[in-house]
């Protein structure tokens, strides 16, 4: 920790009680990055300003807010229509959740092409599949507090799943209630809950970089850098170019805000909670839907649940599963096509989580849910042991200097 | 040639050269705080008064039904509003006062537009307390006004501090006559 760096008197007396300021240098200036980063790296940075935004946004929200089953939706109406710019916080919050779920979703195909889980950056992995849970339990309980109708069923869904676990899972599902059904003790320890977990998810993110920092990021060819010229300082290369990544996202974000507010929603969820009216067809968001699909293709409603925990579990045993040595899909022609087909397999899982419970959607329910789980459980390590994989470049500057130039 | 110079020459080693690095690099700044202020002020606007409140801040009380002698009281903003239908001899105590006896000099006729009716706000200026006198049978204090119980002011026909620790009269709170039945508070 060097103070020397710093000429302002103030700044040096705050660095040598706490090196803050030596910190942010390290990070901006020493820190070495792979200089072959494409865009696919911008992921990381939009996650952690989708969670910043969330995190403001649902604050001011809590303002207005009123966490009681006989106010809550009225609650969300005076925000939308008497709360000055209401209706625009309240919009960013929602809108901004989904766009959270896409940039973790591209960000964990992002880990999964060029193999980012492999060693040493095992535990940073599983630190990311934790935010992951936490996002999801997040958003789960977000979602019950406008208190409407999918609000209320989606709740009561998923939380009788735990009756599932033999034994205790009845008591289980009482002591989350708070009574007998989804209710008012519900709605309020969701919003306390809710409240909380989004600065867990900090902590978490915290930790998450910090693992990320001890060996520095993967490059799409998956080689490490051998020396200082196979990287670049972090600042001003990536701070600019993830600007560049934040200006699209903030784009892509007013256009849902102020041209599409609801089309990533449900309907249904405008009309105020009935306990006892169910929907016809009960939808979580968008981005639950692959899970929502394996567990109800499972006949069993164990098995249903064991299998959409199952699909996460396997997430965090995946340094086990693949142990190519070879990183990136870039040098693995059959892992490639694979991964294609895993993706094909979420986004269609996606699809018919929001389809009913019915004839030939079930069938391809079942297929899709055991392709998934053959991928990771079967292919992945059989690909470890029989792939051929491409030859790799010697170093990351090689490809693209040529080995005469590498030496400069 | 000058041009290709300021190409190949960093603009560390260019003297004298402002340089357009520097005029982007100032640009950015600047946008980015501009956009900063333009994300702030909705999320800090928006603990202002809401639309419902607002609503509030307005209040239209028809005052025929009072009969004389009589007094209502009115919720506007939170606080009780004191209006009282008062009766000729209350209010020719008002105007007969020597404004030099008075801690807070006003006359009554700049306190009540229309002498008949006085429209107060009813919280004492001492500590806040709401004072006595609006239902019959109250205490009013030695001027026939109004009387706080919690430290002891009282309070003339035309809402005046007499005696008693209140610094000011009771506040009249800006109200008009729409009709000569109906006044608008606030």
């Amino acid at each position: 920790m060097s103070a020397e760096k710093f000429q302002n008197p103030v700044v040096r007396w705050i660095d040598h009680r706490l090196p803050v300021f030596s910190m942010l240098d390290h990070e901006k200036y020493d820190y070495p990055v792979p200089k072959n980063l494409n865009y696919m790296w911008n992921f990381g940075v939009l996650a952690g300003l989708s969670l910043a935004i969330m995190i403001i946004t649902g604050i001011v929200l809590a303002m207005s807010y009123t966490a009681h089953v006989d106010y809550a939706f009225d609650a969300v109406e005076r925000i939308m229509r008497d709360v000055n710019h209401g209706w625009m916080i309240r919009y960013i919050h929602m809108n901004a959740a989904s766009f959270f779920f896409i940039v973790v979703y591209i960000h964990i195909f992002r880990g999964l092409y060029y193999g980012s889980y492999k060693a040493p950056r095992e535990l940073l992995w599983i630190l990311g599949v934790v935010i992951f849970l936490l996002m999801m339990a997040t958003a789960f309980m977000g979602y019950v507090l406008p208190w409407g109708q999918m609000s209320f069923w989606g709740a009561t869904v998923i939380t009788n799943l735990f009756s599932a676990i033999p034994v205790v899972g009845d008591s289980i599902v009482t002591l989350l209630w708070g009574g007998f059904s989804v209710d008012n003790p519900t709605l309020n320890r969701f919003f306390s809950l809710h409240y909380l977990m989004p600065f867990v998810i900090a902590g978490v993110v915290v930790l998450h970089i910090m693992a990320l920092h001890r060996f520095g990021s993967n490059n799409p060819i998956g080689i490490d850098a051998s020396g200082p010229q196979d990287t670049i300082s972090f600042h001003p290369y990536y701070t600019v170019k993830d600007m560049v990544g934040i200006a699209v996202f903030l784009l892509l974000l007013a256009m849902a805000v102020f041209f599409f507010p609801n089309a990533m929603g449900h309907p249904d969820n405008y009309i105020p909670a009935n306990p006892l009216q169910t929907p016809a067809h009960i939808v979580p968001e968008w981005y639950f839907l692959p899970f929502y699909a394996i567990l109800r293709a499972v006949p069993d409603k164990l098995g249903g649940v064991l299998l959409m925990f199952g699909a996460i579990a396997v997430l965090f045993v995946l340094p086990w599963l693949d142990r190519s040595p070879v990183r990136s899909a870039r040098f693995r022609p059959v892992f490639r096509i694979f991964f294609w087909l895993l993706l094909i397999d979420a986004v269609i899982l996606g699809y018919l989580g929001g389809k009913p419970a019915e004839g030939i959607y079930v069938v391809l329910s079942r297929i899709a849910t055991a392709w998934y789980f053959l991928h990771f459980l079967v292919i992945l390590p059989l690909l470890s042991v029989f792939e051929t994989t491409k030859p790799l470049p010697k170093s990351i500057s090689e490809p693209v200097l040529g080995a005469s130039r590498e030496a400069a | 040639m000058a041009k290709s110079d300021t190409k190949t020459t960093p603009a560390s080693k260019r003297p004298e050269d402002p340089g357009r690095r520097d005029f982007i690099v100032i640009s950015t700044y600047a946008m980015a705080a501009l956009g900063g202020a333009a994300v702030a002020w909705p999320l800090i606007d928006q603990m202002n008064p809401a639309a419902d409140t607002l609503a509030l801040a307005n209040i239209e009380v028809d005052v025929s039904k009072i009969a004389e002698g009589q007094s209502i009281t009115v919720k506007w903003r939170g606080k009780p509003v004191f209006i009282r239908h008062r009766t000729e001899d209350e209010i020719a105590r008002a105007t007969a006062t020597d404004l030099s006896d008075l801690r807070d000099p006003e006359s009554d006729q700049t306190r009540a537009e229309k002498p008949d009716y006085l429209v107060l706000v009813g919280v004492c200026t001492h500590l806040g307390c709401v004072p006595l006198g609006q239902k019959t049978g109250e205490v009013r204090g030695d001027y026939d006004g109004w009387f706080c119980p919690c430290h002891g002011s009282h309070y003339d026909t035309s809402g005046r501090i007499r005696k008693g620790p209140a610094p000011t009269n009771l506040e009249v709170p800006p109200y008009e006559f729409l009709s000569d039945s109906v006044i608008r508070i606030g």
